[in-house]
């Protein structure tokens, strides 16, 4: 197997103390937004390089970029909703030109970013386009589970059960009535040099993978949980806490699969925990714990394990 | 040092293109267009260039990824047709707002429903207001030097905008004509290096393209996009002058045929305009005042410079390729008809023909000359179509 890049953590630490952070403070990213946290841990991983950021329209895209401020010190673009992963194909089909003539010496990194609407759904093609084409970048979407951004609208992201503006629970209605699509692992049956799940309640884990990514020949992708106070309905303070309860639920298991199909979970809880812990302290599915809805929760907790057994036994089969 | 060759209008532009060697295309096929990038794919797989082709899933993606390769500093050409135009149409808007300085071969065709992969202007049309400089060129020749040109007028530092040369799908695309084609070298020349302060991949300057832009600053940026458009036509003049004082063949916004005495003009764009010569030839010979005028540039459109080219016709004539159900009448007679609005004593009618390419022959053009000649013209009606 291939081996995963190890990170020097004591010398992140450092640098984070000495270097202006590339994600600059006074974006207007909601408190408790999980967004922010996963790409200001992007970058620390991603220091040695120079990396160009293209961005999908979304959260984290317009409350970074109201003109005329700029949060980003790296060079950025965004172009629309559904083509961060096309833009960014372009600019490093751009760089591999002027590299071939001379024209550019540097080592350039290229990294994509999206919401899981614009990566899921609409995003969808062009990503799964860039990765055939094995361009040369990484593809990280920051997962919240719904289309925060217009007003927590349903994706196919969102999971089984919980309630937003389009899937709403009502008098008929337990909200999202199919459970989320994954993406993960169909970005994975494209042979990229590297596909991952991470959360950002696990840091050493996702800096680990981003730089893992970039250290790797062709298209990578991460999936990274990034929860949503808004849609999600928590305190902004737990934040973290409930990204963590989706990994020791096996809401959200951390793996990865490299470019020769090897799946390895990255962390297998000592108690699984049960999903209900998880649902609980989120206003979205506070609608299940009514007698009313008796039994949804039985049914994620059935497809939470299902899915989790899938997932061991990719990772015994494609050891 | 120029030579002849018979070329068809897809291989013409191919052509231009190899002579130019852009850093980047991405591409998606569609009739008719798709054989300039098969012809261009076979160069760069037998080394003839170095371009680095991203053959992307979509036509959405195709200008996205055209995007990021202009705005990452070098030249960039992307090829398309009808429904691959629409489907690029939010991005095109991308493109000229970011000042992104593509190039785009628009080989037209006719937009479904009913699906129809002839030619007609509807896709260009669709996109006339997306900010990209326009060029419609008659045949093969044409469809040559424009592109040739086309990359200078983007790339000019007062332009800095997306250039779409059009050219009819079929009729010039695949059809073989003699033309005449320059040096390898004596393009290189003329088009020169690619030049920008503003690239994604410069370190030393971080860029940052596609900010969200509120009320407070949005309407300066579409006003430096107007601006830009504005000096988009000295541009376009003193390319297609110098074009011509170095190969000998000037344009400018518009081709002027028999014009100058001419009481009755055809206003007329793209391949059409070779059938109605045809015919102004034979009027002519029986002493009518007859002529053309040819628009060459759609954007920016050269109004003043067209009201003056008009002025003393009495009877204009304008033939849209291209509706636009329940306007004024098609897109060029809406634009021709308001650059003609202060002029006495003319009458301007608006004639639809060849959409979906239907047959537009010498025969059409006689029959619509002698209603013009009469007493009695209708001020708007289709060509060659069942009643």
């Amino acid at each position: 197997m291939a081996d995963t890049f190890t990170v020097n953590f004591k010398e992140l630490a450092k640098r984070y103390e000495q270097e202006p952070e590339k994600l600059a403070r006074g974006h207007r990213l909601c408190a408790g937004c999980g967004a922010p946290i996963a790409i200001r841990h992007m970058f620390m991983a991603a220091y040695p390089y120079d990396v160009v950021i293209s961005n999908a329209t979304g959260c984290l895209e317009v409350s970074s970029t109201i003109y005329p401020f700029n949060a980003w010190r790296v060079p950025y673009i965004h172009s629309a909703f559904e083509n961060a992963a096309a833009t960014i194909s372009g600019v490093e089909a751009m760089y591999k030109a002027l590299k071939k003539k001379g024209k550019i010496d540097k080592n350039i990194k290229f990294i994509a970013i999206g919401g899981d609407g614009g990566t899921y759904d609409i995003g969808f093609q062009a990503l799964s386009g860039a990765m055939e084409r094995r361009h040369n970048i990484l593809y990280i979407c920051y997962n919240n589970e719904a289309y925060m951004n217009t007003g927590i609208q349903r994706s196919s992201a969102t999971p089984f059960g919980a309630s937003t503006t389009t899937a709403p629970s009502g008098k008929k209605s337990f909200g999202k009535l199919q459970p989320k699509k994954d993406l993960t692992a169909i970005i994975a049956e494209h042979r990229p040099a590297f596909a991952a799940q991470a959360s950002i309640s696990n840091p050493r884990d996702f800096m680990t993978k981003v730089r893992t990514a970039l250290e790797k020949e062709g298209p990578s992708f991460i999936n990274v949980l990034a929860p949503c106070p808004r849609g999600w309905q928590y305190p902004s303070e737990l934040c973290i806490e409930i990204a963590q309860l989706a990994v020791d639920t096996c809401v959200w298991p951390l793996y990865e699969v490299d470019e020769d199909y090897r799946w390895k979970i990255n962390y297998i809880p000592k108690e699984k925990l049960s999903v209900r812990s998880w649902l609980e302290k989120q206003g979205r599915f506070k609608h299940l714990f009514s007698p009313k809805y008796e039994g949804v929760i039985e049914e994620i907790q059935k497809y939470v394990d299902r899915e989790w057994d899938i997932l061991l036994r990719k990772a015994e089969v494609f050891k | 040092m120029q030579k002849f060759d018979a070329f068809t209008g897809n291989l013409a532009t191919a052509t231009a293109l190899k002579q130019i060697n852009p850093d980047v295309c991405a591409a998606y096929p569609i009739t008719p267009s798709t054989e300039v990038v098969m012809l261009y794919s076979d160069f760069v797989a037998n080394g003839e260039v170095d371009t680095e082709m991203v053959t992307v899933e979509s036509e959405h993606s195709a200008m996205s990824a055209c995007i990021g390769a202009s705005l990452a500093g070098g030249r960039v050409v992307t090829a398309t047709s009808s429904a691959g135009l629409a489907y690029m149409w939010e991005m095109l808007s991308v493109a000229s707002g970011l000042r992104a300085t593509i190039v785009l071969s628009c080989v037209n065709r006719a937009l479904s429903a009913p699906l129809n992969i002839h030619c007609d202007h509807s896709d260009a049309m669709g996109a006339k207001d997306t900010g990209w400089v326009q060029i419609f060129s008659e045949n093969a020749q044409e469809a040559y030097d424009n592109m040739i040109q086309a990359f200078r007028i983007a790339e000019h530092e007062d332009v800095r905008l997306p250039v779409m040369v059009c050219t009819d799908g079929f009729i010039i695309s695949h059809s073989f004509e003699k033309m005449q084609y320059i040096d390898d070298a004596e393009v290189k020349a003329f088009v020169g290096e690619y030049r920008t302060n503003r690239s994604l991949l410069d370190f030393s300057k971080p860029e940052a393209y596609g900010a969200m832009v509120l009320p407070n600053y949005y309407m300066e940026f579409k006003r430096q996009q107007r601006e830009a458009m504005e000096n988009a036509k000295k541009v376009i003049l003193e390319v297609g002058k110098e074009f011509g004082e170095k190969f000998g063949r000037t344009y400018g916004f518009f081709e002027e045929y028999m014009l100058e005495d001419a009481e009755i003009v055809f206003v007329v764009m793209s391949s059409a305009a070779g059938t109605v010569k045809h015919v102004v030839n034979e009027l002519r010979k029986k002493g009518n005042k007859v002529g053309i005028l040819k628009p060459r540039v759609f954007r920016p459109f050269p109004a003043d410079e067209m009201a003056d080219a008009l002025k003393n016709a009495k009877v204009v004539c304008v033939l849209d390729r291209a509706e636009t159900f329940g306007g004024e009448g098609g897109p060029l007679f809406i634009e021709v008809k308001s650059a003609l609005k202060d002029i006495k004593n003319q009458k301007v009618v608006n004639r639809i023909f060849g959409l979906g390419q239907r047959d537009f022959l010498p025969q059409n053009v006689f029959e619509i000359y002698d209603e013009l000649k009469s007493n009695d013209v209708m001020s708007f009606r289709y060509v060659n179509v069942r009643e």
